[in-house]
């Protein structure tokens, strides 16, 4: 029960603050609006997370999401992955592209994961996966608009969405893997098919744009990155070091 | 003698602090109200997990209900069962909401797809004009979407259908 709550925390707090680095940055001003939004639903989700393994006995809710070193992370690691060369405050040159694969292979999967949780026997996390759900209705549908519409838009707009889907596809497995969670009364699905029905769900819209399937992701992470296991790359080192800097300069700030 | 109805009353005066007429009672958010001699229990739907606006909410609440004569200790909870749903909206605050210049979603709309069919996108509160667009999926806040208004020519917000 606690290992399945720090993925779904973990995995929130990652990928809001990978989006939140999209401000000022997207691709027009309706996006950067549309992501400051997407980010603070997932960050507000994360949080909501972190209570539940705060009352659970874990620790203070802060102290999990800014506090926890790398190794005892476990976000998925495809979720920590930067949003392109460079850095927000140092040329940043994000690929919008890997942007949108990237968050419509999550948001599917976190879609499936949350009508599994709906089911879960722990109360407080069925009701919380009940809640969630109905936001990230929302992000499913604002990243699949925007897979069609780079793969159907110009020659250099589908040029980079293939090669977004190329650099996404190795890390999706990872998405997958249970990690310290057995399948069992509070998740009652096993990790093959959760991989299989996001595929089945995933491959009608490669096949409505005409886009090569790049085949269904075995549930299996990269060797030595299993974000599920505290395994991360030096990428999420960063991403811990800029999200803590406030909370650790100056602990119990209220703003 | 503290009574529900006099608890009721005063959330009443409690506000949306992003949409200033409108009182959470109006947005349906209020689930149930617990009194017990001197002690109050309110329990509150959040719009959205992670609105900003809640802590402010929690706050006005227990200010407001800790002048209602006779009540001496308040607790405002915040419960995600039910989940709140657009279709709580009262009726006052769908009104409330259109002079704000907010659309509110049609009662019964929850879980329904999330872009309105062509015969049924909002009129703008503005003019009235059914001659509206989706502009962007996501608002200024995590419950509102933006459209424009080629009537009247005007962008306008419309509080997402959850």
């Amino acid at each position: 029960m606690i290992a399945l709550l720090y993925q779904l925390a973990d995995d929130e707090l990652v990928i809001g603050h990978r989006d939140s680095e999209w401000l000022g940055l997207a691709p027009h001003i309706e996006e950067d609006v549309a992501f400051s939004s997407i980010a603070q639903d997932e960050v507000g989700h994360a949080a909501l997370f972190f209570r539940l393994l705060e009352e659970l006995g874990q620790g203070r809710a802060d102290d999990l999401a800014f506090l926890r070193p790398a190794g005892r992370r476990r976000n998925a690691v495809l979720l920590e992955r930067p949003n392109g060369p460079g850095t927000y405050l140092d040329e940043p040159r994000f690929d919008w592209a890997y942007t949108v694969v990237r968050r419509l292979a999550y948001d599917l999967f976190d879609a499936i994961r949350l009508e599994v949780l709906c089911s879960s026997s722990y109360a407080p996390l069925a009701q919380a996966a009940a809640k969630v759900r109905r936001e990230e209705r929302y992000h499913l549908l604002h990243h699949t608009t925007w897979f069609r519409r780079l793969a159907t838009g110009t020659d250099e707009s589908r040029r980079r969405l293939e090669a977004a889907v190329a650099a996404v596809w190795p890390d999706v497995g990872g998405l997958f893997t249970p990690g310290e969670v057995a399948p069992g009364p509070h998740f009652p699905v096993r990790p093959d098919e959760l991989a299989g029905r996001w595929a089945e769900r995933m491959a009608p819209l490669f096949a409505e744009v005409g886009l090569t399937w790049p085949g269904r992701p075995e549930s299996a992470a990269a060797p030595g990155a299993d974000g599920r296991l505290g395994q991360h790359t030096p990428d999420l080192e960063g991403l811990l070091s800029t999200m803590g800097e406030v909370y650790r300069t100056a602990p119990g700030a209220a703003w | 003698m503290v009574t529900e109805g006099a608890i009721w009353a005063a959330l009443a005066d409690v506000r949306d602090p992003e949409i200033p007429p409108v009182s959470i009672v109006d947005m349906g958010m209020v689930h149930r109200v617990t009194v017990a001699g001197p002690r109050v229990r309110v329990e509150i739907m959040p719009t959205f997990v992670g609105c900003p606006a809640l802590e402010i909410i929690r706050r006005d609440a227990e200010d407001r209900l800790r002048a209602v004569p006779g009540v001496e200790e308040v607790e405002v909870a915040f419960v995600l069962d039910p989940p709140w749903s657009s279709d709580r909206i009262t009726a006052e605050g769908r009104r409330r909401l259109r002079s704000f210049g907010i659309a509110p979603p049609p009662p019964g709309s929850a879980g329904a797809p999330l872009l309105p069919a062509p015969e049924e996108v909002p009129a703008c509160p503005y003019c009235g004009s059914t001659d509206t667009h989706l502009e962007n999926l996501f608002g200024p806040t995590a419950c509102r979407s933006i459209y424009y208004c080629d009537g009247c020519r005007q962008p306008f917000e419309r509080m997402k259908r959850v």
